[in-house]
């Protein structure tokens, strides 16, 4: 996977959300760097590869901020090697690993092994996420200025709801002394406790304990005062509920600064597709409404919605082999993404540079990288894709070591032609 | 090389400035007028301590109690030592904390007290305001050591002697106030006494150890070393309790260390020839590195325990100018 040293991609249907810009162009790369972007009809570049595109897609790389691996820790479930092989197959240039491994990514030398790891791999970049709370345990502050300073792009307790308001108060009052993002996903822990499903009708017909949509909605209340108490900069991390979307969309409107991620199965699922126990969609939080999945559509059409995730949760057989309530919660999405998000233009009507902002420009602005854009001086992370390529979805096929995907057996539209890091074709 | 002039009882007499108040509570009991004069005294005591005796009679016949409720060896010395050389009569009692159940006992201690007739009660205690509650209900001038995280001004005297002495000069003076903040009485009062004596202060220190509000004392803010440093003159550390190091406000002493403890290369963004302080006792290694407390061409950290004595023998001598019968 040697990079040429000057690259063109000529005759593509460039898309770069973060210009606005859909429509013919050309790129040239050198150097692992887009030296030149051209919008209408590319002159003759001189180049040592020229790959016409023949009218294909050419945007930015995905970018995926919450991606679990296994390692360090639980290999066998992922390894930074297979989770970097399955984000190039899916056009995911780079990724933010979880660090909810084991031992928790509460370190700099944890930081600094899993961005070296990844480096070594010569695939994608692979970045990391700290511990917010030493080993998530939600009580102690976990080095965030070392972990900040070793290359940490923002700090999260994943999961795990950092209960104690006080511990998390000081969490994002000591953050915002390095600028640091933190990210909680929002949710109380009482009213979730022991959910596997969304509270209603179904929940109680499969005698399936639900958790209530307003658990999100008073996480959310909770943490956006404390955002407003002390100015930290803030990522509500996977909302999946439209009463915690009305509930932002407030804060955004008294002036409160915070990003929003959303996964990508809440947007293509609902608690239906949980059927008659499928353990591929126990996903946490639980697979919600019509109606929510619908708002948050919307969200992501009003550009409420700053990132779209895959949300990549490995599990082994054995960990999703089980009774629905006792199966582990999650699924594998890293190479199912691009496809998956482009069932939101095939069918529910959603601009292509709408679909890829909350991939690309979105997740890039919100951590800093100078990636996500198609500018001269950015890095050559880039994916050359088919929209309309229909694909079926086979697990067993996926690089993921873990073959969890509520993809399996579907019929998407949209592939992955090439895929480049850096100028370095990955896929 | 000339010695300097004998420091006698009259030399003293000659220098005495009654006290403004008649306890001393807080930074804000003295005044820019007086404080000079404080200084000045201060200064004759610091001669007088140099010399080889150390006695005086200025509170011949007085008796000054220490009561500290907190245990700290050095503060208690410091005015044992002051009110000995002033020719009082001494008691010290180390008042365990925990058998003392906040204002009632207090206040059955202090009328206790009262009916023994002290002169002067020096008086630390764990809970803000213990100070001033002793105040109202004894009949002798109280001095506060210390009280919780309020004030501890004569600690801010003698932080200003010390930089009287090293600078002359303190109106133009940039200091710097670097650590737990929130917890630091040291930091109260010497925001208030510098202020008044016209430095500016700045505060640094990580959110969790900064007080919110702490911009409406009149200082500026800062959470980074290297901008706040800038352009100092003064850096005084405070000294960082370690059980706030477990986490709780602070991830771990070496990410205290790495962002805001004191070291060589930190103390290089203030201003050349910058001096440090500290009022002690130090953690060295967690706010400051031995490399910069124990180098005498920048700290001042010895002279401030130097500067103890005389600034407390100037305030328990002020104190007792106050009753006409000084001799």
């Amino acid at each position: 996977m040697t990079a040429a040293a000057t690259l063109a991609i000529v005759n593509a249907r460039l898309l770069d959300p973060a210009r606005d810009y859909d429509g013919p162009g050309a790129v040239l790369v050198r150097d692992g760097r887009l030296v030149r972007v051209v919008h209408g009809s590319a002159p003759d570049f001189d180049a040592d590869q020229i790959i016409d595109a023949d009218g294909l897609c050419l945007s930015p790389g995905l970018i995926d901020i919450r991606v679990k691996t296994g390692e360090p820790g639980a290999e066998p479930r992922e390894t930074l090697k297979s989770a970097s092989l399955a984000a190039a197959a899916g056009g995911v240039t780079t990724i933010v690993v979880q660090p909810d491994t084991d031992p928790a990514i509460d370190d700099p030398a944890v930081i600094e092994f899993v961005q070296r790891r990844g480096a070594a791999l010569n695939l994608v970049n692979v970045r990391a996420a700290g511990a917010a709370t030493k080993g998530l345990g939600g009580e102690r502050m976990a080095e965030i200025g070392l972990m900040d300073e070793a290359g940490a792009l923002y700090f999260t307790d994943v999961d795990k709801i950092i209960v104690n308001s006080r511990t998390l108060q000081r969490v994002m009052s000591y953050a915002a002394a390095f600028n640091a993002l933190i990210a909680c996903r929002p949710s109380d822990p009482w009213l979730t406790e022991g959910a596997v499903v969304a509270s209603g009708e179904l929940a109680t017909r499969l005698g399936l304990s639900g958790s209530p949509a307003i658990a999100e909605r008073i996480g959310l209340e909770r943490d956006l005062a404390l955002v407003e108490q002390t100015g930290a900069r803030f990522l509500v991390d996977q909302i999946s509920t439209e009463g915690a979307l009305e509930t932002l969309a407030r804060a955004r409107a008294k002036g409160l600064e915070v990003a929003v991620s959303v996964s990508i199965n809440h947007l293509c699922f609902n608690e239906v597709d949980i059927g008659d126990y499928r353990t591929f969609y126990r996903l946490d939080p639980p697979l919600r409404s019509e109606a929510d999945r619908q708002a948050l559509i919307e969200a992501v059409r009003d550009g409420l919605i700053d990132v779209i995730t895959s949300a990549h949760a490995p599990a082994p057989a054995e960990d999703k082999r089980r009774p629905f309530a006792e199966a582990a919660p999650g699924a594998v999405g890293l190479e199912t993404l691009l496809p998956a998000a482009l069932t939101l233009h095939h069918e529910d009507g959603l601009d292509l540079l709408d679909v890829l902002r909350p991939l690309t420009q979105g997740p890039a602005a919100l951590l800093g990288l100078d990636a996500g854009v198609l500018s001269e001086g950015a890095p050559a992370d880039l994916i050359l894709f088919d929209p309309g390529a229909p694909v079926v979805i086979d697990a067993d096929a996926l690089y993921s070591k873990s073959k969890n995907s509520p993809f399996d057996g579907r019929r998407l539209q949209g592939k992955v032609i090439g895929t480049w890091v850096g100028g370095r074709k990955v896929h | 090389m000339t010695q300097p002039a004998q420091v006698t009882d009259q030399t003293i007499h000659d220098r005495l400035v009654p006290f403004p108040k008649s306890h001393f509570l807080a930074a804000s009991d003295l005044n820019p007028f007086v404080t000079p004069q404080l200084l000045d005294l201060g200064d004759a005591f610091v001669d007088f301590n140099r010399q080889s005796s150390k006695a005086l009679d200025v509170l011949h016949g007085r008796t000054v109690v220490n009561l500290f409720f907190e245990n700290s060896t050095r503060t208690s010395s410091s005015f044992e030592i002051a009110a000995k050389r002033l020719g009082a009569d001494v008691v010290t009692m180390p008042v365990a904390s925990s058998s003392v159940k906040k204002g009632e006992t207090l206040i059955d201690t202090a009328v206790t007290l009262n009916a023994m007739k002290p002169d002067i009660l020096v008086i630390r205690h764990s809970a803000s305001g213990a100070a001033e509650l002793l105040s109202q209900k004894v009949g002798c001038a109280v001095v506060n050591a210390g009280d919780g995280r309020h004030e501890h001004p004569t600690q801010a005297l003698l932080d200003l002697l010390s930089l009287h002495r090293a600078f002359g000069d303190v109106t133009s003076l940039t200091v710097a106030i670097c650590g737990d903040i929130t917890h630091s009485r040291v930091a109260r009062s010497n925001v208030a006494l510098l202020q008044m004596m016209g430095a500016r202060v700045r505060l640094i220190g990580p959110p969790t150890l900064v007080p919110g509000d702490a911009d409406r004392w009149g200082c500026e803010v800062f959470h980074d070393m290297r901008e706040g440093l800038q352009g100092c003159d003064v850096v005084m550390m405070l000294r960082l309790q370690l059980e706030r190091m477990a986490g709780a406000l602070v991830p771990s002493t070496r990410e205290y260390f790495r962002f805001w403890g004191l070291d060589r290369e930190k103390l290089a963004w203030a201003k050349p020839g910058a001096k440090v302080m500290h009022p002690g006792p130090m953690n060295r290694g967690v706010e400051i590195d031995s490399d910069v407390a124990d180098d005498l061409s920048v700290s001042l950290i010895q002279d401030q325990v130097e500067m103890g004595v005389a600034a407390r023998m100037a305030v328990l001598a002020s104190l007792s100018a106050r009753w006409g019968d000084a001799r």
